[in-house]
């Protein structure tokens, strides 16, 4: 009872954290992609922990060692996919007359 | 003795693999994500996710998801102690909060239809339909299996077999949260940067 209390006031916290983060502009740019993402990722560990009890049970090792895989193939999937087409739109881009900006416009 | 010991191992085990499915599922949604990652800005013209996106209304959806995931941990306990009527009264109440928030999206979905911006729009409208769609489905089948699962607490009783069933179902009920908080975030959030 008290780890799932603790768990979901946390994730309330967190989660109007990184609203008022946003809705206020609470900063700009880049720092802003930096703090939402970092709000997320702690809730998303706030949740393992209290909300799914990683870390309890007898057999938590394999239950670690499954999630630490998937994520990183998660990260491998989600940076390599940024990365290899922020460089294509980048490659691709054509000479000024052409009509190009929807290719290029992110 | 032994033949419960077998069987809690037996248990474990298959909450093991249901664990390993959910980190499939992860993957999977990892995919979605980078495609709406990459499609993002191709509006082809059209509106942005800062023009489509109500952040309130997306917060609100957090917030009733969020409070269903905590309901159906008070479920788990309730399964923890034996009480069938307190765990049928939990579910239901996760029940509710979940069908609530698939309402929600459906909503929010039916305005961005009529509006015209349908995932034929654009690649960032396919992308996000995609994403937000599939987490919606996910919603329906743990729906589903909820009922399903009432059902048989209410004429079965807590038995040892329908404890290791609810087990698993409340371990996918907060996985769809934690999913949700990247939706959240990455969808709905980053629209506003």
């Amino acid at each position: 009872m008290k780890s799932y209390l603790t768990g979901f006031i946390l994730s309330i916290v967190l989660t109007v954290a990184a609203y008022f983060a946003v809705a206020e502009q609470l900063f700009v740019g880049q720092m802003l992609v930096v703090a939402i993402i970092g709000l997320a990722l702690a809730q998303f560990v706030v949740q393992l922990l209290f909300f799914l009890h990683l870390g309890k049970g007898t057999d938590s090792r394999w239950n670690l060692v499954v999630l630490l895989s998937a994520i990183s193939i998660v990260l491998i999937l989600v940076i390599g996919s940024l990365w290899i087409m922020h460089h294509l739109n980048y490659n691709m881009t054509l000479p000024a007359p052409l009509d190009s900006h929807y290719l290029i416009n992110q | 003795m032994e033949q419960a010991l077998q069987q809690h191992n037996t248990d474990d085990k298959t909450t093991f693999g249901f664990w390993v499915y959910l980190m499939t599922d992860l993957v999977m949604f990892a995919a979605l994500f980078a495609t709406f990652a990459v499609l993002r800005g191709n509006t082809f013209g059209g509106p942005g996710g800062r023009e489509l996106f109500n952040l309130r209304f997306a917060l609100l959806e957090t917030f009733v998801l969020l409070v269903s995931s905590f309901t159906c941990g008070l479920a788990s306990i309730a399964v923890q102690r034996g009480s069938k009527n307190q765990t049928i009264f939990w579910f239901v109440f996760t029940l509710t909060l979940g069908l609530t928030f698939l309402a929600l999206e459906l909503t929010e979905f039916s305005h961005l239809i009529a509006d015209g911006n349908s995932w034929t729009r654009n690649a960032f409208l396919s992308s996000f339909f995609a994403l937000v769609g599939t987490h919606g489905l996910h919603i329906a089948v743990g729906l589903l299996w909820m009922v399903v699962a009432m059902f048989q607490i209410w004429f079965k009783g807590l038995t040892s077999f329908i404890v290791s069933k609810l087990t698993r179902l409340i371990l996918f009920w907060h996985f769809l949260d934690l999913v949700w908080i990247f939706i959240f975030t990455i969808v709905y959030l980053y629209a506003y940067v």
